[in-house]
């Protein structure tokens, strides 16, 4: 018997009920609107974004803290084109997105159409991979591809357009199967040479050093990375993607390198003999001038993306792998072996006493961002999920916080993108709605997607926000003190337009707000009290207040500028 | 700097070609020469990327990543056959006439269209020889020409 006719639309909303998509974020229009009309029916929960680079980075932020498919729905033309950012964002920070565009209608393509733009060729570079639809029966099969391609090997941003009367054409649902993808085959078990070569050198080493990031936590290695950690004593950094992977507050974590990395993680990686890293790219807010990087150390570089070995520094043991097989290769192979580190552990914690992260906090100064972060923490929940914007915030973040499990710190690394924190922050509350879902976020970010509260209040996600507002572009600030003269050129933003209290409750959310060491507790009490609606926090900070340690673009990781007074060393 | 020619078997879909391009101008990789035809195998084409890059190996991961992107090989430049097609519409006179088209068929060319004051000449080899060809007959005056980019195979050993 003939299964029954569906639209392309309904094949859509079919298609990723079969996924088992449970949640998409989206905004309607035009060429996308039949696949509103079946959606109306399905138990998928669409959530209605207010500008779609925010429904983008929301679907990021729901896949990021569940490590599952984030999906995303948008109309043709300025719909497409918002998304660009997040599909981008997403790209750089390997976050599996599957995005749906309406496109014009497939004879008015190539016309100039009323909302036409070119979805494939402009995402072609912020996508892994992308198709354009040219008949309704391709739906579910596609559908299918994309979820594949977007969750596996180094996941990614995927994207389907579909022109408007593909939507509305009839085909049968025909139960898609995985089938064969010449060109897309990712090498998931690591070759046993390789790893027993990696293990020749682990055995070798004086000081090796895991040097891990977000492919740990894409891999769900973190048990495994722990084992191994532990049983060979063999310390940890891990970069601002990989925060999480490994717990911090443990004795071998040595947390955040790079340019605003700590002394001892930074210096750590100069000072090792050997580099085991994995899951990481070598990017240059890590290594500083490549040329100065880990000098003294030979590399075993393991990434599920055979593009990432050899791209920045060469390796002698590369590694083309899933992380969690690498890591659980290695430890089989060392076996028994007992590693020499006790020196090199040492070594390292004389550095941890001599130079630990620091702040002042004055009782009666202007409140420090490290300092209301400490608070925050102490009194938040263990596993509450913690999502930032870009800039100075991030940085201090990911120093201060301690971070004990993956999938908990959810940010912009590669992209840098300003306005991620709170739709991102959407996203994970969406996918965890009993957990305490933190967007701690600049002023200057919150601003740029700050209508996505809106979604919040009505929508009926109750997350908690704190706007770190030091009335500036805080990190451009910091660079102009420090690079160009204190010439405040289009940095300053005001610390009192807007008046974030009143735009919360505009908005519906509750507005609080701090500006003294002694609000902190009793505001921040408040504000996790307050469970059923949105609560966003006015957190007035020092704006001149600057990040440290810092090593400058393009320097070397050997010279760390730990403090205000260490600018002279420049 | 030395050649590097890489042989890519690629899926004959819609858009490849813009995917290689932009991935080749993305990573900023500069390349010598470019072409693409269907090969014996339905629905594979194949692209020859000739480049002086010494980082290749960079350029043939990142174009492994491209989903459309089923093999690339790169050709060993000892073992390999090379050919271009040019055509070359070169002016003539009658005092010109005779000494160009014999010039042209002693280097292998094929008149595939004569004029009054024209000739069209097609001619295939290796770039060496179409370099040549280009220069034996610049003198008479060169109208217009086009190559097709390089196509190259690897000989059995």
């Amino acid at each position: 018997m003939k299964n029954e006719l569906l639209t392309g639309a309904e094949l859509v909303v079919r298609g990723l009920e079969h996924l088992e998509v449970s949640t998409i974020f989206g905004v309607p229009g035009g060429a996308i609107l039949p696949a509103y009309d079946p959606l109306y029916d399905s138990p998928i929960r669409h959530i209605l974004a207010r500008h779609e680079q925010g429904s983008g980075h929301m679907a990021e932020g729901y896949a990021q803290a569940t490590g599952e498919l984030g999906v995303v729905i948008a109309t043709s033309g300025p719909g497409a084109t918002n998304l660009i950012t997040s599909l981008n964002n997403a790209l750089m920070d390997s976050t599996p997105l599957l995005a749906i565009t309406g496109q014009v209608a497939t004879e008015a393509i190539g016309n100039d159409a009323f909302q036409e733009a070119f979805t494939v060729g402009l995402t072609m570079a912020a996508t892994k991979h992308n198709y354009l639809i040219t008949k309704a029966s391709e739906i579910p099969q596609v559908l299918l591809e994309a979820k594949h391609i977007a969750t596996t090997g180094r996941p990614g941003p995927v994207l389907v357009d579909i022109p408007k009367d593909i939507l509305n054409e009839k085909a049968e649902w025909i139960e898609p199967k995985l089938l064969d993808l010449p060109g897309y085959k990712p090498t998931l078990e690591a070759n046993p040479k390789m790893i027993q070569q990696a293990v020749d050198l682990i055995k070798e080493s004086k000081k090796p050093l895991l040097y891990v990031g977000g492919g740990i936590i894409h891999s769900k290695a973190n048990i495994e990375l722990f084992d191994l950690a532990k049983k060979f004593n063999i310390p940890v950094v891990t970069t601002l993607m990989g925060r999480g992977a490994f717990p911090d507050g443990d004795d071998l974590c040595l947390g955040m390198p790079g340019m605003h990395g700590n002394y001892t993680a930074t210096t750590s990686i100069q000072n090792s003999d050997l580099l085991i890293a994995i899951g990481v790219r070598f990017d240059d807010r890590v290594t500083a001038n490549p040329n100065f990087f880990a000098q003294n150390a030979k590399v075993i570089h393991a990434d599920i993306d055979p593009a990432e070995i050899g791209k920045v520094r060469d390796a002698e043991v590369p590694i083309v792998g899933d992380a969690k097989s690498v890591i659980k290769g290695i430890i089989e192979k060392l076996g028994d072996a007992e590693l020499e580190t006790s020196d090199w552990i040492q070594e390292i914690n004389t550095m941890k006493e001599e130079y630990p992260l620091n702040y002042k906090q004055e009782d009666k100064g202007p409140l420090k961002v490290p300092y209301v972060l400490e608070e925050l923490q102490k009194m938040s929940d263990e596993d509450s999920i913690v999502v930032s914007g870009v800039g100075q915030h991030q940085m201090w973040i990911s120093q201060h916080w301690k971070f004990t499990k993956p999938n908990t710190w959810l940010n912009s690394g590669g992209l840098g993108t300003m306005g991620y924190s709170l739709p991102a922050a959407i996203g994970a509350k969406a996918a965890f709605p009993d957990k305490q879902v933190l967007a701690l976020d600049g002023d200057g970010c919150f601003q740029m997607t700050c209508q996505e509260l809106i979604t919040a209040s009505t929508e009926n996600i109750p997350l908690k926000i704190v706007v770190f507002n030091n009335g500036n572009h805080g990190m451009v600030r910091q660079w102009q003190k420090i690079f160009y003269n204190n010439r405040f050129s289009a940095s300053e933003l005001t610390h009192h337009t807007p008046d974030y209290v009143k735009l919360a409750e505009a908005m519906g959310a509750v507005g609080l707000r701090m500006e003294q060491k002694s609000d902190v507790k009793d505001v921040f009490q408040k504000m996790l009290e307050i469970n059923d609606k949105p609560v966003l926090v006015d957190c007035v900070v020092d704006p001149d207040d600057m990040v440290f340690p810092m090593v400058p673009a393009g320097g070397s990781n050997d010279v760390i500028i730990l403090s205000e007074e260490d600018l002279k060393k420049l | 700097m030395s050649e590097r020619i890489l042989s890519v078997l690629v899926e004959d879909k819609p858009g490849v070609l813009a995917r290689i391009s932009s991935t080749i101008s993305r990573r900023g990789f500069n390349i010598n020469s470019l072409s693409v035809g269907p090969t014996n195998i339905e629905g594979r084409s194949k692209m020859t990327i000739v480049t002086e890059l010494e980082s290749v190996e960079q350029v043939k991961k990142q174009l492994n990543k491209l989903i459309n992107v089923i093999k690339i090989v790169e050709l060993d430049p000892a073992n390999t056959i090379e050919s271009e097609v040019l055509l070359m519409k070169v002016s003539i006179n009658k005092d010109s006439q005779t000494s160009v088209i014999e010039k042209a068929n002693l280097s292998g060319a094929k008149s595939v269209d004569v004029g009054q004051d024209y000739a069209v000449f097609e001619l295939t080899g290796t770039s060496k020889e179409l370099k040549k060809f280009e220069n034996l007959l610049k003198p008479y005056g060169i109208i217009e020409m086009i190559r097709g980019g390089r196509i190259a195979i690897q000989s059995n050993l």
